[in-house]
């Protein structure tokens, strides 16, 4: 079995954790900017983790024969500080050419506040601005919809932006045809003790289909699971599904979004490359 | 559903008896488990809480049968109805529910 791990914060993980999910079959890691459970206090902190995120966590990826990638931003979670947003942002163009950068992310909303929007709608200008991925984070529990519909809206309104280059990420049962019906890749976020299970990932795969999702375990500096993708393997064959279905959900899938970024498919070059946009 | 996601594409896909017996003792027992829950609550002398509002409602979307979209509904009464982006949050954090209502911060 193959798969890609399209959303793990590797920062916070062990070797043990490389090691075990190289060993179950993974081709390459996706590493979203991320909170780091404490808000930073000035955008020098952002410095050293882009530096971390563009420079050494792919170093440490690569001892385990393991491609790396990143996305850029400042979570949601510390977007009420505009003033914090702004010089984050500022920062982002000197990492965004480095070689393992795919896009802005992950973005989004946290509690829906209209600082939070203001940051988001900076961060889609930057990506459409410098014709990049997009990668959003939607808000969590009671705040998922609202949120989600939020950022579709937003999304929308910019006119630069093509949806299927934007994947939106962490998706349930309420969010995830508000996503797919507009034409957004949606992504399923697999975690212990919230968001999904692999059994209700699953089940959104029978109910809305294989197409424009990816699954992914987020796994961070929390209770999290760095294997849930593969996991969500044997539930599928419970389910009946064909070794093809799982290979196409698990590994094609997250390969034919990320392939729109060039850097990404000169790493994966058995894949035509294709050209950058614009 | 797309061309290469039709139900019938794996060789052994079970039908709902095969899944009812591969789930039911682990649904039983999550069952039990909220059932113990509410009722360590009420033992406990009970909460006025928008949080447990929320799941009582949410139990009765749980036992009204339909399209089979429980879970959804299910998200939806813990869910933010409102629209508009807010100046600040009734809550740091996501609490699970929505503080909105009677009983949450922001109620009378």
């Amino acid at each position: 079995m193959r798969y890609i791990e399209p959303h793990g914060h590797m920062v916070s993980r062990t070797t043990d954790d490389y090691l075990a999910m190289v060993t179950a079959g993974c081709r390459a890691v996706c590493e979203p900017a991320f909170w780091a459970g404490y808000d930073r206090k000035s955008a020098d902190g952002f410095y050293d983790y882009f530096c971390q995120l563009t420079d050494y966590e792919p170093k440490r990826a690569a001892k385990f024969a393991l491609p790396h990638f990143s996305w850029l931003c400042l979570n949601p979670k510390e977007a009420e500080d505009v003033k914090l947003a702004d010089d984050v942002l500022a920062l982002i163009p000197e990492f965004i050419d480095r070689p393992n950068v795919l896009g802005i992310g992950e973005i989004g909303l946290n509690k829906n506040t209209r600082n939070e929007m203001a940051v988001l709608e900076k961060h889609i200008d930057l990506a459409a601005s410098h014709e990049r991925l997009i990668l959003v984070h939607t808000p969590h529990l009671e705040d998922k919809l609202k949120g989600t519909r939020l950022i579709v809206d937003a999304l929308l309104n910019d006119k630069r932006i093509d949806p299927g280059r934007v994947i939106i990420d962490h998706v349930e049962e309420h969010t995830a045809p508000l996503v797919l019906d507009k034409g957004f890749w949606a992504g399923i976020t697999l975690y212990p003790e919230s968001k999904c299970t692999a059994a209700r990932a699953v089940d959104m795969l029978e109910m809305y289909g294989r197409e424009r999702i990816w699954l992914n375990c987020a796994c961070d500096w929390g209770v999290s699971d760095p294997l849930a993708v593969p996991k969500t393997a044997l539930e599928m064959r419970r389910r009946g599904d064909s070794e093809d279905a799982i290979d196409r959900v698990l590994y094609r899938n997250p390969r034919a979004f990320l392939l729109q970024s060039p850097r990404f498919a000169a790493v994966f070059s058995e894949d035509a490359a294709p050209a950058e946009r614009g | 559903m797309d061309a290469e996601s039709t139900p019938d594409d794996g060789p052994t896909r079970p039908n709902g008896k095969e899944l009812l017996d591969a789930v039911f003792l682990e649904a039983r027992a999550k069952l039990i488990d909220l059932a113990a829950i509410l009722d360590r609550i009420e033992r406990y002398g009970g909460a006025e809480d928008y949080r447990l509002d929320a799941f009582h409602r949410a139990l009765e979307e749980l036992a009204r049968s339909g399209e089979s979209d429980r879970a959804r509904r299910v998200l939806t009464v813990f869910s933010d109805p409102t629209e508009e982006p807010v100046e600040r949050p009734l809550t740091p954090g996501a609490t699970g529910a929505w503080p909105g209502g009677s009983r949450g911060p922001a109620g009378p």
